[in-house]
């Protein structure tokens, strides 16, 4: 049965407030989830004021501002802070997003940033994602083929490359595996140790739609399962939330009709 | 850190913002636990039927209650409800409406669908008395 409140130890509680904003005419506050190892404490919400005036554009200039001007213990994945490398997935007011391309204008009053949802933390916004590169890693996101290798590449046709590329650019290919879609799905949230969730379903679904992949069948055999695949119940958070504007849901409703079809 | 240090579980239903397309999903699953309540009021009615002319009597006086009409009236709205999105889940099974544009304007008319049956079936009901 899911756990559908937070344990005693994850209880979030009250911060302590920062104010780095001293003369400035536009304040914005951010509050912040913080969770120490060091510390034998709960969870607390810290509270930044700051001025916007002398920060980027982005929740993540945000972030580093504070981390540089007002409170240097505050930890954070970030890396390309262009929206590819999927490190500062994070939650910003309530759904889930890359904090580089989430802009502070877009956000409606104090904007509260957590991390991603239902997962262990490892310290304030760092989620601990071991368990989602174990499942990541039985849907074995590699080509596999029984025929020779030819001379040269494994040719497609551009229709070919467009079942992971997309018509758009959104096909599965374009998925950075920040987890922002698994760890918006509910159904992930309680049976996130049996269901793969989107993102990796997602990515099981570019090697199935992939035509110079030979195991097709196996990969589904794989799938056909209560829990791994049928978890899923189209609650369609995952395609609401995904900062790439990926189909995560469609992609798992091919995976289902492919269950269908080839029987 | 202490070995057996137990890391917190972060904020996940408390925080996450509602979306329409997962209120409509847990909505289902709601009016699917009513609809399967109603099946016993349904059964009360046929076996009332069967039994003869007294226990029909206390059946429809029950339904005629106050608490009688807020169990029936909750439960054609869960039933067209339940109607609607059941075949929108069927379109998304064939493989439709996922582009979120089209996926938020079938749940909206299937909100539209639910309010606009239940008022006709109870304009109907009331409009017999």
């Amino acid at each position: 049965m899911a756990q559908f409140t937070l344990p005693k130890n994850s209880k979030v509680k009250k911060g302590d407030k920062y104010n780095g904003a001293n003369g400035a005419t536009r304040k914005r506050i951010f509050k912040v989830y913080r969770w120490d190892p060091d510390d034998e404490d709960n969870p607390r919400l810290d509270e930044y004021t700051i001025d916007l005036d002398k920060c980027g554009p982005m929740v993540l200039d945000a972030l580093i501002h504070i981390k540089d001007n007002i409170d240097s213990t505050l930890t954070f994945r970030r890396s390309c802070r262009e929206g590819i490398c999927g490190s500062c997935a994070m939650n910003i007011d309530g759904t889930n997003t890359l904090a580089c391309t989430k802009d502070i204008d877009d956000c409606n009053g104090d904007i509260k940033v957590r991390p991603l949802p239902h997962m262990p933390v490892v310290k304030d916004l760092v989620p601990d994602l071991n368990h989602v590169y174990a499942q990541y890693e039985t849907i074995e996101p590699w080509m596999k083929t029984d025929s020779p290798a030819p001379d040269r590449e494994r040719l497609q046709s551009s229709e070919d490359a467009n079942l992971l590329n997309g018509d758009d650019g959104n096909g599965p290919a374009g998925c950075i595996l920040c987890f922002c879609c698994s760890t918006s799905c509910p159904s992930y949230w309680w049976n996130g140790d049996r269901f793969m969730g989107p993102a990796v379903l997602l990515q099981a679904y570019r090697w199935i739609a992939d035509t110079r992949d030979e195991a097709t069948g196996e990969r589904l055999d794989n799938l056909e399962d209560p829990f791994r695949l049928y978890r899923c119940h189209t609650i369609m958070n995952c395609t609401n939330t995904c900062p790439k504007g990926l189909n995560p849901a469609k992609a798992i409703a091919e995976i289902k009709k492919l269950m269908v079809t080839r029987r | 850190m202490s070995e057996n240090m137990q890391r917190p579980l972060s904020p996940h239903l408390q925080v996450y913002k509602p979306q329409l397309t997962s209120v409509t999903s847990i909505l289902h699953r709601a009016t699917g636990y009513g609809l399967s309540v109603g099946l016993a009021f349904f059964t009360w009615w046929l076996v009332a039927a069967a039994s003869g002319p007294e226990a029909y009597q206390t059946f429809t006086s029950f339904c005629g209650s106050l608490l009688g009409i807020g169990l029936l009236f909750g439960w054609s709205l869960a039933f067209y409800y339940h109607l609607a999105n059941g075949i929108r889940h069927l379109i998304w099974d064939s493989g439709f409406l996922f582009k979120i544009k089209n996926a938020y304007a079938a749940g909206y008319f299937v909100l539209f669908f639910t309010v606009v049956m239940t008022a006709l079936t109870w304009v109907c009901i009331m409009s017999s008395y």
